[in-house]
C-alpha cells in the first residue's frame, strides 16, 4: 500500500514545530541559568540537560515511557489535572523529540547568552534601567542569533528523531509515523525502495531548508551566527 | 559639598581604600594604573559594593555600611562614562542617546548631540563610529539619562590628539557650563592639571 506522504510530512513538521515552539521557553531560561547562575547544583544540571544527547535514545524513549506512561507519575498527574495523554498520540512524539532537541538548543542559547557583554548590562544599569529592562532591551536582542539558531536546530534535530519516538509511541501511521519511522517501515516492506527514495528526498530538502533559513536570518540580524 | 567618598574593598589581594571630600566643579582621581581608581568610581555608581564605608553626592547618602543604607545603582542616577564607550551595538546613535532619558532632564536629545557635535552622528551604528565620536556620544547618553553627578573614567583613552583635544572641549563645558559635580578617573598629569579643581592622589 503506498503511503499518504504528504500526511507524513504534515505529521513531521506538526511534531516538530510543537516540540521547538513548546521547548524554547524552557530552553532560554535552562541557558540563562546555566550562562549566568552560580549555586552547588548548576554541573548536576548542566549534566542532565545535555543526558539526552549522550544516552541511547532508546533508553531515553524507555525513561519517557517510565515517567509519562498511564502508570507513570507525570503521566498520572497530566491525564488526572490536564486530561492529556501521551501514550501513542502525536503529542508523545512531539515530547519525545522537544527532550531530545533540547540540549542541543540550551547549547546553542548558553553560548549567544554568554557572549553578551556583562559590561554593556553594567552600563544600562546606570542609565536607570531595571534588571527587567536590562533583559528585554539587551541580553534578549543581543543573544537573539543564538535563540534562533538553537530553534532552527531543534527543528531539524526533531524532524530527525526516531529512537526515543518509536519506544515512547510505537510506530503508528497517522498518529506517531514521523519521516524517519516512515522511512523504516517502508524498508521493511518488500519493494518499498521508490518510496523510501521519495521519503528520504523529502528528509533532505525540509534538513536544507532550514539550515538556509537559519543562515538568512542570521545574516539579516546583522552578523554570522558560528553556532551551526 | 558634592562628594563625600569613604570606600574600602577587599580585590584578591589588594585592598582599595579611598576617602576623600570635594567641593564642586571638577575632582580628578589621579594615580597609575592599577591603583584602584576604577573601582572607586564604581563604588560611587554602585556597580561594585564596598566591604566598609560610606559614600555621598550632594548631600545625600548613596551607601552606608554602619546605617545599612544601600541605593540600587538604577536609582543612583550616576552618569556614568566608561573608558571602553559601551554604546549598545545593536542600536543606532540617537536610540543610544535615548535609552536612559527621564524626566525633563538638561537637556533635549537635539541639543545634546549640538553640544557634543554629534548632531550628524545619530542615525549611525555604533560600530561605525571613530574612538572620539563614541566618545562623545557616550558621554551624551550619560548626560540625557538625567544624572545628578557625572563619573568619568579615562575618556580620553584611545584617542588621537586631535580627538582628545575635542572631546576636552566638551568636559570644560560640562564642566563650567551644565554644573554637575563630575569624578574624574586619570594617570595623565598634564590633563588632570587642566581640568580638576581638586585632584585626589590614590
Amino acid at each position: 500500500m503506498e503511503p499518504d506522504i504528504w500526511g507524513i510530512v504534515w505529521l513531521s513538521l506538526k511534531v516538530s514545530a510543537v516540540a521547538v515552539g513548546v521547548c524554547l521557553p524552557l530552553a532560554f531560561a535552562l541557558a540563562w541559568v546555566l550562562a549566568r547562575g552560580r549555586f552547588a547544583g548548576l554541573v548536576l544540571l548542566d549534566a542532565v540537560v545535555h543526558l539526552p544527547l549522550v544516552l541511547p535514545p532508546v533508553v531515553t524513549g524507555w525513561l519517557l515511557l517510565l515517567a509519562f506512561g498511564p502508570q507513570g507519575p507525570a503521566g498520572r498527574w497530566l491525564e488526572a489535572t490536564l486530561g492529556v495523554t501521551f501514550m501513542f498520540r502525536w503529542t508523545g512524539a512531539a515530547l519525545a523529540a522537544a527532550v531530545m532537541a533540547l540540549p542541543l538548543m540550551v547549547r546553542a542559547m548558553r553560548l549567544s547568552i554568554e557572549a553578551v557583554d556583562l559590561r554593556l548590562e553594567a552600563a544600562a544599569m546606570t542609565l536607570g534601567a531595571s534588571r527587567w529592562r536590562v533583559f528585554c532591551t539587551l541580553t534578549l536582542p543581543l543573544a537573539l542569533p543564538g535563540v534562533v539558531a538553537g530553534a532552527v536546530l531543534g527543528f531539524a534535530r526533531s524532524l530527525g528523531e526516531f529512537g526515543a519516538t518509536i519506544t515512547f509511541v510505537s510506530n503508528i501511521p497517522g498518529e506517531t509515523q514521523t519521516l524517519p519511522l516512515a522511512i523504516y517501515s517502508a524498508l521493511q516492506v518488500p519493494g518499498g525502495e521508490a518510496v523510501v527514495t521519495r521519503l528520504a528526498v523529502v528528509s533532505v530538502l525540509l534538513s536544507l531548508a532550514a539550515l538556509v533559513v537559519s543562515e538568512v536570518m542570521a545574516r539579516r540580524m546583522g552578523r554570522a551566527t558560528h553556532v551551526l | 559639598m558634592s562628594f563625600d567618598v569613604a570606600v574600602e574593598r577587599r580585590l584578591g589581594d589588594t585592598v582599595v581604600a579611598c576617602g576623600f571630600q570635594t567641593g564642586g566643579g571638577l575632582t580628578a582621581l589621579f594615580g597609575p594604573s592599577g591603583a584602584g581608581k576604577t573601582s572607586v568610581l564604581n563604588m560611587v555608581a554602585g556597580l561594585l559594593k564596598p566591604d566598609a564605608g560610606r559614600v555621598a553626592v550632594g548631600g545625600e547618602v548613596l551607601f552606608d555600611s554602619a546605617s545599612g543604607v544601600d541605593v540600587p545603582v538604577q536609582a543612583r542616577r550616576a552618569g556614568y562614562v566608561f573608558q571602553d564607550a559601551r554604546l549598545f551595538p545593536h542600536l543606532r546613535v540617537r536610540a543610544n542617546l535615548a535609552y536612559g532619558m527621564r524626566g525633563e532632564g538638561l537637556m533635549t536629545l537635539e541639543d545634546a548631540a549640538q553640544f557634543l557635535g554629534i548632531a550628524h552622528l545619530l542615525d549611525r551604528w555604533p560600530r561605525s563610529l571613530s574612538g572620539g565620536e563614541a566618545q562623545r556620544v557616550a558621554i551624551g547618553r550619560a548626560l540625557l539619562s538625567n544624572p545628578r553627578f557625572l563619573l568619568m573614567d579615562e575618556p580620553l583613552t584611545g584617542l588621537d590628539r586631535a580627538r582628545r583635544e575635542d572631546v576636552l572641549r566638551v568636559i570644560e563645558r560640562l564642566r563650567d557650563e551644565v554644573g554637575l559635580p563630575i569624578l574624574y578617573v586619570s594617570h595623565d598629569r598634564a590633563e588632570v592639571e587642566r581640568l580638576a579643581a581638586t585632584i585626589i592622589e590614590v
